[in-house]
């Protein structure tokens, strides 16, 4: 009896396979497995990060076909995207309610990472390149705020850039690098495009190509008090393989995240508000995105003298030490174990983070912290 | 047969050669791309004297920003009458201020900082006093000049 001819999908397939050895692929996603215990549930962050990216990444480039990068022309473009264009409204509310998701799956997978204690070896550059992913995702936020160029987005870049320019020696040539000159004009609307579609896609693209390349290489952590902790090869944990059981799970995250996103889109489209005007004072009630906003509510709080310094330079210094700290958490660490004292500093210095990002944040939204 | 040392010594040359040849290259191209990403600067008029407004333009208790070269100036009547001109550029993080009538004092709506009517910062983080300008009425114009 003769074996039936091969399908039209397999045929192609080997087709593929003999010029470019895409089973290689294949294989290492059918060997993978993920560990199974009772957080879980964290291992979803990434991929729910990866899918927001990839919503932003297809309405970046469909809002791309009418934006128009100019002082005299960028609000008034936005404006024809969202009153004239058809679905031009759903395309950058998505844009814009997925951005604000995406820094917010973000914080959580790197607070998971962190309390999971996932980022200890050999996973130290898998940390530092999701740290530095991160910092991508909010330089994509700053610099995408600005495009609609209106009176918010005018006064949170003219503040935001003026914060990279109170850090001592390099602050000044940050400023003008970041304006485009000493003011915040047209010129500074221009370079923030080029890097929000630009310079930020390239390396997000290195850096996420690195992430996962690292992450399929390491494994998921198994973190500690499951199993014997710290292993994602040990066999006392269950586990589940990634093809198809935990990519279908994906998946429905995935499915879930654009039904809520259709639903923010359409019930509260994003506003446009005023074009910019920089002679107009600044309106009462400004604040910037709520993923700044913990930012905002230290620097309106800080004397404007400390110890005969300026407080903004002290709180910027204080930010940029933050991110230092963030980057250096793997090596900070004790190791494995997790019971020393100074795994316990880091944790407790984590909460306090998490605390003190929190507090300040509900400040800024409650009535008295206008 | 060739000497070993002095073989080690080209090799040694060659490489420090091609590594001081790629150098020179790579400087050659970041030079100029790092000069072109670092805005010039383009000098403009210097403004030491505008018109701010109009004698009528404001009422007693009122303030209105005006435009002093390329950067916002705010323009005051007082209750009484007269009239007081200080940069509109937060000392803060380069906000531009407003006139609070009902406080009496000059505001900046970003980070809560407050200052007199002399531009003297009197809370909130602002950590320097707004430049004062001159002002003198000629005619019907309101002319703010740097003191």
């Amino acid at each position: 009896m003769t074996s039936p001819a091969p399908g039209i999908g397999a045929r192609l397939f080997a087709w593929l396979e003999e010029r470019t050895g895409l089973s290689v692929l294949s294989d290492l996603a059918r060997k993978k497995r993920v560990p199974r215990h009772r957080h879980t549930i964290w291992y979803y962050l990434g991929g729910m990060t990866l899918f927001l990216f990839g919503i932003q990444v297809g309405t970046g480039i469909l809002l791309l076909l009418y934006y128009r990068p100019s002082a005299s022309e960028a609000f008034e473009s936005v404006q024809f995207i969202m009153t004239r264009v058809p679905f031009g409204w759903l395309i950058r509310s998505i844009h814009s309610w997925s951005a604000n998701l995406l820094v917010l799956t973000a914080f959580v997978h790197m607070f998971s990472v962190f309390f999971l204690k996932a980022y200890r070896k050999p996973r130290e550059l898998t940390w530092l390149s999701g740290a530095l992913l991160l910092f991508l995702m909010l330089g994509f936020g700053f610099s995408g705020y600005l495009l609609p160029w209106n009176e918010l987005a005018f006064f949170a870049t003219q503040v935001g850039t003026q914060v990279a320019g109170a850090v001592p020696v390099v602050g000044p040539f940050t400023l003008r690098l970041l304006r485009g000159g000493d003011l915040v004009t047209g010129g500074t609307l221009t370079r923030f495009y080029g890097f929000h579609v630009a310079v930020l896609p390239a390396l997000a693209t290195l850096l996420v190509g690195a992430h996962l390349i690292l992450v399929q290489k390491h494994g998921m952590s198994v973190p500690p008090g499951v199993g014997k902790g710290g292993d994602s090869h040990d066999e006392s944990v269950p586990s589940m393989p990634f093809l198809p059981n935990f990519l279908l799970r994906d998946l429905i995250g995935w499915v879930a995240a654009l039904g809520i996103l259709a639903a923010l889109a359409a019930l509260f489209p994003w506003e446009l508000g005023t074009k910019a005007d920089p002679f107009a004072p600044a309106p009462a009630g400004i604040r910037p995105e709520w993923y700044f906003a913990w930012m905002f509510q230290t620097l309106k709080l800080l004397p404007s003298h400390i110890l005969g310094l300026e407080g903004e330079m002290l709180g910027v210094l204080g930010f940029g030490a933050g991110g230092l700290l963030l980057l250096l958490v793997p090596f900070l660490d004790g190791g494995r174990g997790g019971t020393s004292g100074r795994d316990r500093l880091i944790v407790a210095c984590g909460w306090a983070v998490v605390a003190f990002m929190a507090a300040m944040t509900i400040l800024v939204y409650l009535p008295a912290g206008k | 047969m060739s000497d070993p040392g002095s073989a080690q010594s080209r090799r040694g040359f060659l490489g420090w050669f091609l590594g001081t040849s790629v150098g020179a290259m790579c400087a050659s191209i970041l030079y100029p791309v790092a000069r072109y990403i670092s805005p010039p600067d383009v000098p403009e008029a210097q403004t030491s004297r505008v018109v701010a407004g109009r004698v009528g333009d404001l009422k007693p208790n009122e303030g209105k920003i005006f435009r002093f070269g390329s950067l916002p100036g705010l323009l005051i009547k007082t209750e009484d009458g007269g009239y007081r001109a200080v940069s509109a550029t937060c000392t803060h993080l380069n906000c531009t201020v407003q006139y609070r009538s009902d406080l009496k004092q000059i505001w900046c709506a970003c980070h809560n900082g407050f200052y007199d009517l002399t531009g003297k910062n009197v809370s909130g983080p602002p950590p320097r006093p707004l430049d004062e300008f001159k002002v003198n009425v000629a005619d019907d114009e309101i002319v703010v000049s740097k003191t």
